[in-house]
């Protein structure tokens, strides 16, 4: 096996009751590498994310990251876990905790640092994301897009291996975009490997190595941005495209 | 001309008021004050019910509340947590458990505890406290699983799936993330649940207590049976008030800020 291969999603069906939510979903992410998922909503792409970290449990098809294959039942899913960062739409920190205490909170629990270690790690991230003065801030008290920084240094500090972000700035203003998108950007270009569900267009065309359209729960369309955002093949992506991006 | 329907109600308003005053004017004139306070508060009795009706009586009423409240806290939980389970076989238990408990009443529950089961088996409680204190606890249980199993759900599923996100336990995740967050909704509820033990306490007195484990309400009654006066029952009463209104004051505050915080 391609030890270059950090994600590898292989015939992945899932269902919920009647609804056929993704039918077949083959896709492979390689170490440093960032894939853009885009497609209209109900199409199952926060669905297919969902599903790398099992957040989701797939009807079909395996989900291997790492070598870990998650859909085998014997899989210890909690370690996979710890290696496999998300930041999600709701940015979903702990309200009773500060800033410093989320950071931390999975580092002393889980990789079982020393609260001197988590401390100092979180100190740096926090830093990183352009939020060294809010350590003792709580969720309540920040914005939206310090938010949604604090959640991305929260997946930070486990050191993952790739980070799923599941429309991470839908859920933001539009003057609090910005902020989180460079931080995305700037994790890029450090050669995180991310797997990135989005309607920023303007950010899949210039951060994506690789454009995923999806559509009914299928991949349309797969591709440099040149290609799937600027150039599209396929019908479904082009009527999509000139949707979002005319209005 | 017609009156305006603001002047109306503001006529309406006054009349309620006048009508008030009068009938605790005629309520005053009307009851025999002296009378009343022979049979009901007299000061000498009063006076004969200190100190015991506040270190024995009120103590023991204490005790039985702290005892049934820990007790119930601790299994409330562990059955909210059973309630919220995928195993099927806990959540049966728990479901059947809380529907039984509170569908009994607590004197019912009461007596085949503290009776029936030590006539049926031979088994003796080994003390009047543990008496009863159990079949308490056993009752709070089933209303602190609902509630805490409501405070659990309130908290949102993101919250859950970011700890598991984390390579956190389902454990784990409920210990360091879910419950703080819960117990901080549901400490209103709670203390409410902690004014009705207090007072559910008086039921314990149907069991055969010693002297020196009478609560409140069992001094109260026997003292009106020494006295022939119904001075001791309307002192307990009292005493409850004292211990019940802070705390019902207590939730209404935390009720305001949490709104002025939400806001």
């Amino acid at each position: 096996m391609n030890s270059d291969v950090v994600v590898n999603i292989t015939n992945l069906n899932k269902s919920f009751g009647d609804n056929h939510v993704l039918r077949g979903i083959d896709l492979q992410v390689q170490r440093g590498e960032v894939v853009c998922i885009i497609g209209p909503s109900g199409s199952g792409k926060s669905t297919l994310l969902r599903c790398v970290n099992m957040l989701e449990t797939p009807t079909a098809g395996t989900v291997v990251v790492l070598g870990r294959e998650l859909t085998d039942i014997n899989c210890d899913i909690d370690e996979a876990r710890a290696h496999i960062g998300m930041v999600f739409q709701q940015f979903n920190l702990f309200p009773h905790m500060t800033a410093l205490e989320n950071v931390c909170v999975a580092q002393r629990k889980v990789l079982k640092r020393s609260a001197d270690e988590a401390a100092t790690i979180a100190h740096g991230l926090l830093a990183r994301v352009g939020l060294v003065e809010k350590d003792n801030a709580y969720p309540a008290q920040l914005s939206g897009g310090q938010q949604q920084r604090i959640a991305i240094a929260r997946a930070l500090a486990m050191n993952p291996d790739v980070i799923l972000f599941d429309e991470a700035t839908s859920a933001l203003d539009p003057e609090l975009v910005g902020e989180v998108l460079q931080v995305m950007q700037s994790l890029a270009q450090e050669g995180m490997t991310m797997l990135v569900v989005t309607h920023e267009m303007g950010f899949a065309k210039g951060v994506a190595d690789r454009v995923v359209f999806m559509d009914a729960g299928v991949i349309v369309e797969q591709g440099p941005p040149s290609q799937v955002i600027s150039a599209p093949v396929e019908e479904r992506t082009r009527a999509f495209l000139s949707s979002v991006l005319n209005h | 001309m017609a009156i305006s329907k603001r002047k109306k109600a503001q006529y309406r308003r006054i009349a309620v008021y006048v009508l008030s005053v009068v009938a605790l004017l005629a309520v005053a004139l009307v009851v025999d004050w002296g009378r009343l306070q022979s049979a009901m508060f007299k000061w000498d009795i009063v006076v004969e019910q200190f100190p015991d009706i506040l270190m024995s009586a009120a103590k023991n009423t204490i005790i039985f509340t702290i005892l049934g409240f820990a007790g119930g806290l601790s299994f409330g939980l562990l059955f909210a947590l059973m309630r919220l389970s995928t195993v099927r076989p806990y959540r049966w238990f728990a479901a059947t458990y809380i529907e039984i408990f509170r569908g009994i009443p607590l004197l019912v529950t009461l007596l085949i505890l503290g009776f029936g089961i030590p006539i049926a088996t031979g088994w003796r409680w080994p003390n009047p406290y543990v008496q009863g204190a159990v079949p308490l606890a056993l009752v709070a249980s089933a209303y602190m699983a609902e509630t805490i199993r409501a405070g659990i759900e309130a908290v949102p599923k993101g919250q859950m799936e970011a700890a598991r996100s984390l390579g956190m336990s389902y454990s784990r995740a409920m210990i360091t993330i879910i419950i703080p967050q819960a117990l901080r909704i549901i400490v209103p509820p709670l203390t409410n649940e902690f004014v009705l033990l207090i007072k559910d306490t008086s039921l314990i007195s149907v069991l055969g207590v010693t002297a020196g484990t009478r609560d409140l309400a069992r001094f109260g009654r026997d003292g009106v049976n020494q006295t022939a006066n119904a001075t001791p029952l309307i002192v307990a009463g009292l005493v409850y008030l004292a211990m019940t209104v802070p705390l019902t004051q207590l939730v209404a505050w935390m009720e305001r800020r949490e709104k002025a915080v939400s806001r």
